[in-house]
């Protein structure tokens, strides 16, 4: 088992003739996972990687039967992209994109209410259910088939917990990077209410960053709700007030949003958490009750 | 992106949300011809991009047009502090000159985007003339908000919510309603972040206008606003930081001696945590984002390098997309071009890094290497001290 995407799943590229696109549409196939189709309005006909490419997302379901997307569009037309693959009523849109306006976003989840939907992202590095289904721009060979989620606000971070639970000899079942910016579809919750109905899943590790309020809420999530292991990390104790550290959302403004809380509410809900960012893998094992070299 | 209140009192003017009025003055014979054409009392206030200038010393009233020409001399030039500009302060260019009103109440108001809501939010508040924050911190009851569908926009019974929230007298909810739709029109149509009014006043005439404003734009945004771009003021910003954007990467100045060069900003703000923990201090943030090329590493090492406090630099990569190889490439070029004049620790982990490996011991170049992020934070510390070990 793994969450949200498997083995199965049928993923669209939209935006699959810009370069990015079409590098991460050849990377994805690599890694085995089924794209059935491409978007870029006006380019139907077209192949990119031998995956047929459609004018709108509604022309692609019909034609391949897909059930995912992944979108690489530019910023100033990703919102409409997202909402596109919503109107559509696929299952599940990762939206990979950096740097949309944020009031764009503000419009686009208005428009995503009441629908069944889920939006992973933006600004995000993907999800991977590794050995089954890679979407998104994490590279592939680091993962390993296994127990362990992983949620998370940053790309590079999570590789590095990856590249931890690797080398304490375990492996993930679904990696998930819910992205960094300020407003976005899924959030950690929604992660670890997945990994906890997850039969694979035996234990999570959440990474964090300064910014908002969405680790405190998933903390009380953890408390209440949770019973399989939790291990924590939240990145920025260093981070100046009122500085933009390149998300969009990590910025602790108004005194609010700091490392210090967010990790102080984690200890409160009993999540172990990683001293330093590269105490993950070792934590984990500690609460797992694995021997530690 | 930040704007000075004149412009912002400018854009918001437009959409038909009152301001006194007012020019702004580049030196005092401008000052005291503008106090003469209004033939009122004024008042001369400091253009910067921070608040609480009137404490500062900033903004001052003035009964005559001599007067304002004399206010005027002291504050362009001078180097105003408050507590938002830190303790350097920041050198005043300009000052706006404004008509001064008699007051009767001062109040607060405001818009910002709620993360948690996704909508943006309009909050209003009796205590004029306060920071937000105090107000939210220590009485959170006196903070009205009302949350705007984006499908219909602010509608006039929200603002009429807050107006009698407040205690607008009656006669005035026509004007305040026009007030708070236009702010919020303005706050959409230009992308903004941040919108404040502080103070909203009303006056002894029966008007109800914005005596200081504040607007922050969304830096996504901005490629849909030439306009307001064109208001972008460089002496207001880091140079650095402003350097560093035109090459497309994340760059903050921070004031410890270790510069830190990472791919993707959770890891680079782990890595200045690292930094810490080992009893270090970071020079400064730089993400180099995930798809840099070797021009870029070379950029962001120039940006570093021109930082006289750094006395060592760290570069931590986890290659994904982004190979180890290039990564190494793009260190070795800097470090030749350059020339390296402090100890260089890099830790690099992902695609292709025994390829990366080699051609940093290829290089022959004093590059330490370390085997993970602990062992490169370590190092670094240690190097920035003038030790080894």
């Amino acid at each position: 088992m793994s969450i949200f995407i498997n083995k199965d799943t049928k993923v669209l590229v939209q935006g699959i003739t810009g370069s990015v696109g079409a590098f991460h549409t050849k990377q994805m196939l690599e890694y085995g996972t089924k794209i059935v189709g491409g978007v870029t309005p006006g380019k139907s006909g077209s192949k990119i990687e031998g995956v047929p490419v459609f004018n709108s997302v509604y022309d692609a379901v019909k034609a391949t039967g897909a059930n995912a997307s992944v979108v690489y569009v530019p910023p100033g037309f990703a919102a409409d992209a997202i909402c596109e693959a919503f109107d559509a009523g696929l299952d599940i849109v990762i939206c990979i994109t950096e740097g949309i306006p944020i009031l764009d976003m503000v419009k686009a989840k208005r428009f995503m209410e009441g629908k069944k939907t889920r939006l992973v992202g933006p600004n995000c590095p993907g999800v991977i259910t590794p050995g089954e289904c890679k979407i998104g721009i994490m590279p592939g060979y680091i993962h390993k088939p296994g127990t362990i989620g992983i949620v998370s606000k940053s790309g590079t971070l999570t590789y590095e917990a990856v590249h931890q639970v690797t080398t304490i000899g375990l492996g993930q079942s679904t990696c998930i990077g819910i992205g960094g910016d300020p407003i976005n579809g899924t959030n950690f919750i929604d992660v670890l209410s997945a990994f906890q109905a997850d039969s694979k899943t035996e234990a999570v590790i959440m990474i964090g960053e300064i910014g908002g309020t969405a680790e405190e809420e998933a903390a009380a999530f953890v408390k209440a709700k949770m019973t399989k292991p939790v291990v924590g990390f939240v990145a920025g104790l260093t981070a100046p007030k009122g500085k933009r550290m390149g998300h969009a959302g990590a910025i602790i403004s108004g005194g609010k949003g700091t490392a210090a809380e967010k990790i102080e509410a984690f200890r409160a809900a009993g999540i172990s958490v990683s001293e330093t960012p590269s105490d993950m893998g070792k934590t984990l094992a500690r609460r797992l009750g694995l021997k530690v070299n | 992106m930040n704007i000075h209140e004149y412009q912002a009192k400018g854009v918001l003017s437009k959409y038909g949300v009152a301001v006194p009025k007012g020019k702004v003055a580049d030196n005092p014979a401008e000052a005291e011809a503008i106090a003469e054409e209004f033939g009122t009392a004024v008042v001369v206030k400091a253009q910067i991009h921070a608040g609480g200038r009137g404490k500062g010393g900033g903004v001052k009233f003035a009964k005559t047009p001599a007067e304002a020409r004399e206010y005027a001399k002291q504050i362009i030039g001078m180097t105003l502090v408050t507590h938002q500009t830190g303790p350097q302060g920041k050198k005043v260019k300009r000052v706006l000159i404004e008509q001064a009103g008699k007051i009767k109440r001062e109040l607060y108001l405001g818009m910002v985007i709620d993360r948690g809501m996704s909508r943006v939010v309009m909050m209003a508040s009796t205590e004029g003339g306060m920071e937000i924050e105090t107000v939210a911190a220590k009485t959170p009851e006196k903070i009205l908000k009302e949350w705007v569908d984006p499908a219909v926009g602010l509608m006039p019974f929200q603002a009429r919510k807050l107006a009698f929230g407040l205690g607008i007298p009656g006669e005035l909810t026509g004007k305040t309603v026009k007030f708070m739709t236009g702010l919020y029109k303005a706050f959409v149509d230009t992308d903004c972040s941040l919108a404040e009014i502080n103070p909203l006043v009303l006056t002894e005439d029966g008007d109800i206008v914005a005596l200081d404003a504040k607007m922050n734009f969304d830096g996504n945004g901005l490629f849909r606003h030439k306009d307001i771009e064109a208001m972008r003021d460089l002496d207001e910003e880091d140079p650095t930081e402003t350097e560093a954007s035109r090459f497309g990467l994340s760059y903050i100045s921070l004031d410890g001696t270790i510069g830190c060069m990472v791919n993707g900003a959770g890891l680079a703000m782990a890595t200045m945590d690292m930094i810490k923990h080992c009893g270090g201090s970071p020079a400064n943030f730089l993400d180099v984002g995930g798809g840099a090329t070797a021009e870029q590493v070379t950029n962001a090492f120039r940006l570093i390098l021109s930082d006289t406090k750094v006395k060592a630099i760290l570069v931590n990569i986890f290659g994904g997309i982004m190979r180890c190889d290039i990564i190494a490439e793009g260190v070795v070029a800097a470090a030749k071009t350059l020339g390296l004049s402090v100890p260089l620790v890099v830790r690099l982990e992902g695609t292709n890094v025994e390829k990366g490996k080699e051609i940093l011991a290829a290089a022959k170049l004093n590059i330490i290497p370390a085997a993970d992020m602990g062992d490169a934070a370590k190092k670094v510390v240690l190097a920035a001290a003038g030790r080894t070990n």
